[in-house]
């Protein structure tokens, strides 16, 4: 099998409706193991309801969506496991994952899917320390034996507790914020604030990292610094990144692939050098030149 | 900026505005206190004026209104211009070093200070009304604290939980005489049982109506021990529930009783004091297991909880349980309360687990500051100690005359000073968080950034 297909997570024909309202329809699209992919579109597309469908905040109405772990040859188990009623599946080479069966916090501790959000959410009356302490909760808990070795006192809980302090200052120096770990985190600047989201989503250590919106708020210096906090993370962990934008700067630079939707729609699906030249999106984004409005109306039905 | 000092067109503008005070008093007090309406001695209605009570009342409020556009006013604003002392000074800075250690010293010691100034006599009721009383109320406040202060789940009803241990306690000492140590942990196995029962159904609420949920829970638990007079006595409540004893050494005036057994001369203080130790060492493991729960993942987890839920989930962390280990936590120690109270007072009834002993465990936990181990030692002290000391302040009877009974303005005062708290301290009065972990410098957090939560 050739790198191009080296497939992590497959959403096919996800479709979610609220009430009357559409908001994603049909949409089928893949994102590739160590490739950063990117969700764009106009304002109101469904970008960030296919994000919580992913994460299992919504429950799609309709449509699958198929992660991996390990090996390619684990996707032979999909249609198995779709005819089950399990959630997910070993197999020899890996294990499957059916996100749309699984609530919110599973998507995050076992299928190993981790998220920002558009709006920042961070503990703000929390330390940056504190804040990517509790992104490890689920591997210290084991070590604290579900708390009751934690309260006596037993040494492993000690020793997992000092290498998850090494972890998120390893972190904090990544995202350069090092000096700021002990302030709380609704006292950092904004662009800091973004960071540090993003610091506390990798250290759940997941396999598969969704930003929304990343660069949203950020100056043009800041957007820069984080195109390459993106590139080193794919380049040094062989992170699959899979981010919502509206800074063409940040997605035309750093997307090995760009999916674009418009009212819920799959309109284009490429490389970005594709993606750009595509008469769909600059329609979509741009509109129509006067003469073309006609040809475009009866294409779309409208 | 704004010139606040005294100039003459202030004074014309302050006393117009007592003046438009005094005629709009004047006009609405007429007919309230101006006139009356007495019955005479042929029961006929006569009308009476009393223009001298009227005219003073008048006075006073135009004499308020303009001395508080003179110099009250005046005051505030300058007071308002000053930039806030963010500092704080060297001398509080040591008092707060050394506060814990002497505090708990003081509590360690109390009891013995309290005998050498007071004798036995005194010092039963110091000892069992203040330290005993107040120290029931700091582990039910630490316990709560846990629910409220560091998961953010608002909990009306938590002396349902208290009401479990206690009868937990009383029924189980009765009817199979199991003593006071094995039936400590039951309770409080228990009371965490009906609190994750609780919990199951009603974690899915938020806010307002978590806080009406668990108000009903506690008022079912109450109805039903009135009600289920088979099991519980109902109203007439359980009595001569057995006493713990020293380490199997009952505490009475037998040959084989306490003071017997170590050749002292008996009186009731030994078992008073004993109580006392038993709540203070009760007390600080509910302190002692809260801190290092702040510093394990599952009170991380609860903190981050009242920070922000959705980003919880996002983190892999299971909310339900999260909220559950904290209601269920929360009940055991209010269940350990319990067994202890019913120990302590021999006879227990609905009566003691109505709605306003949850209040005052709320309030305690609110004025003290959610969140703070200190503070809420400190609320209970002034909340059950000052209402405790209203009773003996019979001093006040030669200023106010005989007639005065202190103890009827015991919520008057207390109310008031909950007025003032929340105009000075809204968040309590130790309302900073100390961050459970940290690289270089622990640094307290200021409560703007603090959530409270919001179920």
């Amino acid at each position: 099998m050739d790198e191009g297909d080296d497939i992590l997570l497959r959403v096919e024909h996800l479709t979610m409706r609220f009430g009357g309202l559409v908001a994603i329809d049909d949409l089928s699209f893949d994102v590739r193991k160590g490739e950063i992919t990117a969700l764009i579109g106009p304002n109101g597309a469904g970008k960030t309801t296919v994000f919580n469908c992913l994460t299992g905040f919504y429950k799609p109405t309709a449509g699958r969506i198929g992660l991996r772990h390990g090996g390619v040859a684990a996707w032979e188990a999909l249609e198995t496991l779709t005819d089950s009623s399990q959630r997910h599946m070993a197999h020899a080479d890996g294990s499957l994952f059916l996100l749309e069966r699984m609530p919110d916090f599973l998507v995050s501790q076992t299928a190993r899917v981790a998220r920002t959000f558009q709006n920042i959410r961070l503990f703000p009356g929390m330390t940056a320390l504190e804040n990517l302490m509790v992104a490890q909760h689920n591997r210290l808990m084991l070590a604290s034996g579900y708390t009751l070795l934690g309260v006596l006192g037993f040494p492993s809980y000690t020793v997992a507790e000092r290498g998850a302090i090494d972890r998120a200052r390893a972190w904090l120096d990544r995202v350069g914020l090092l000096g700021r770990a002990d302030d709380p985190a609704g006292d950092l600047p904004y662009g800091a604030q973004r960071r540090l989201e993003i610091a506390r989503a990798m250290l759940t250590d997941p396999v598969l990292l969704c930003l929304d919106e990343p660069a949203a708020g950020l100056n043009p210096r800041e957007s820069a610094e984080l195109n390459e906090l993106l590139l080193s993370i794919r380049a040094d962990n062989n992170m699959s990144i899979l981010l919502i934008e509206h800074d063409m700067s940040v997605v035309m630079e750093i997307s090995d692939h760009i999916v674009v939707l418009d009212y819920g729609v799959k309109i284009a699906d490429g490389t970005p050098e594709a993606v750009r030249n595509d008469e769909k999106v600059i329609a979509a984004y741009l509109g129509v030149p006067d003469e073309d409005v006609e040809k475009v109306e009866a294409e779309v039905g409208a | 900026m704004v010139d606040v000092r005294t100039t003459p067109n202030n004074v014309t503008a302050a006393l117009r505005d007592a003046g438009l005070t005094a005629l709009i008093s004047f006009a609405l007090f007429l007919p309230l206190i101006g006139f009356e309406t007495v019955s005479n001695i042929r029961n006929e209605l006569v009308l009476t004026t009393r223009w001298v009570l009227l005219f003073s009342l008048v006075a006073i409020i135009a004499g308020g209104r303009l001395s508080y556009a003179l110099v009250i006013d005046p005051w505030l604003k300058r007071r308002a211009m000053k930039p806030a002392k963010t500092e704080a000074s060297p001398a509080l800075a040591a008092i707060g070093k050394w506060f814990v250690p002497f505090a708990v010293g003081f509590t360690v010691v109390y009891p013995f200070i309290v005998l050498a100034t007071a004798g036995t006599g005194g010092a039963l009721k110091w000892v069992d009304n203040f330290g005993i009383q107040i120290l029931i109320y700091v582990m039910l406040g630490w316990g709560l604290n846990i629910v409220v202060g560091l998961a953010g789940l608002l909990d009306l009803g938590y002396v349902a939980f208290y009401a479990v241990g206690a009868y937990s306690y009383a029924l189980l000492a009765k009817e199979f005489g199991f003593s006071f140590w094995i039936l400590l942990p039951l309770a409080g196995c228990l009371a965490s049982f009906w609190g994750v029962l609780l919990g199951f159904p009603v974690l899915r609420l938020r806010g307002d109506y978590l806080a009406i949920v668990t108000l009903a829970f506690g008022e079912i638990i109450r109805i039903v021990i009135v009600n289920f007079v088979a099991l519980t006595n109902g109203y007439a409540g359980i009595g001569t529930i057995p006493r713990p004893s020293f380490f199997g050494i009952p505490f009475n005036a037998d040959d084989n009783g306490f003071a017997a057994v170590f050749g002292l001369p008996f009186t009731p203080i030994y078992r008073t004091i004993f109580l006392y130790y038993l709540i203070l060492a009760l007390a600080m493991l509910t302190c002692y297991v809260t801190v290092r729960l702040r510093r394990l993942p599952v009170g991380r987890a609860w903190e981050a909880l009242r920070e922000d839920e959705i980003a919880c989930r996002s983190l892999g962390i299971n909310t339900t349980n999260t909220k559950l280990t904290a209601f269920a936590m929360g009940a055991m120690f209010a269940g350990f309360a319990g067994s202890f109270f019913a120990a302590r007072q021999g006879f227990i009834s609905p009566e003691s687990f109505t709605f306003l002993e949850s209040a005052t465990i709320l309030s305690i936990v609110v004025l003290g500051g959610m969140g703070s181990q200190i503070g809420v030692a400190i609320a209970a002290v002034a909340m059950i100690g000052g209402t405790e000391i209203m009773r003996d302040l019979d001093f006040l009877k030669q200023v106010f005359g005989s007639g005065f009974d202190p103890t009827q303005y015991r919520m008057l005062i207390f109310g008031f000073g909950m007025v003032l708290i929340m105009i000075w301290r809204p968040r309590g009065l130790i309302s900073t968080r100390a961050p459970s972990v940290f690289l270089k410098e622990r640094k307290t957090i200021s409560a703007d950034l603090v959530g409270e939560g919001h179920g």
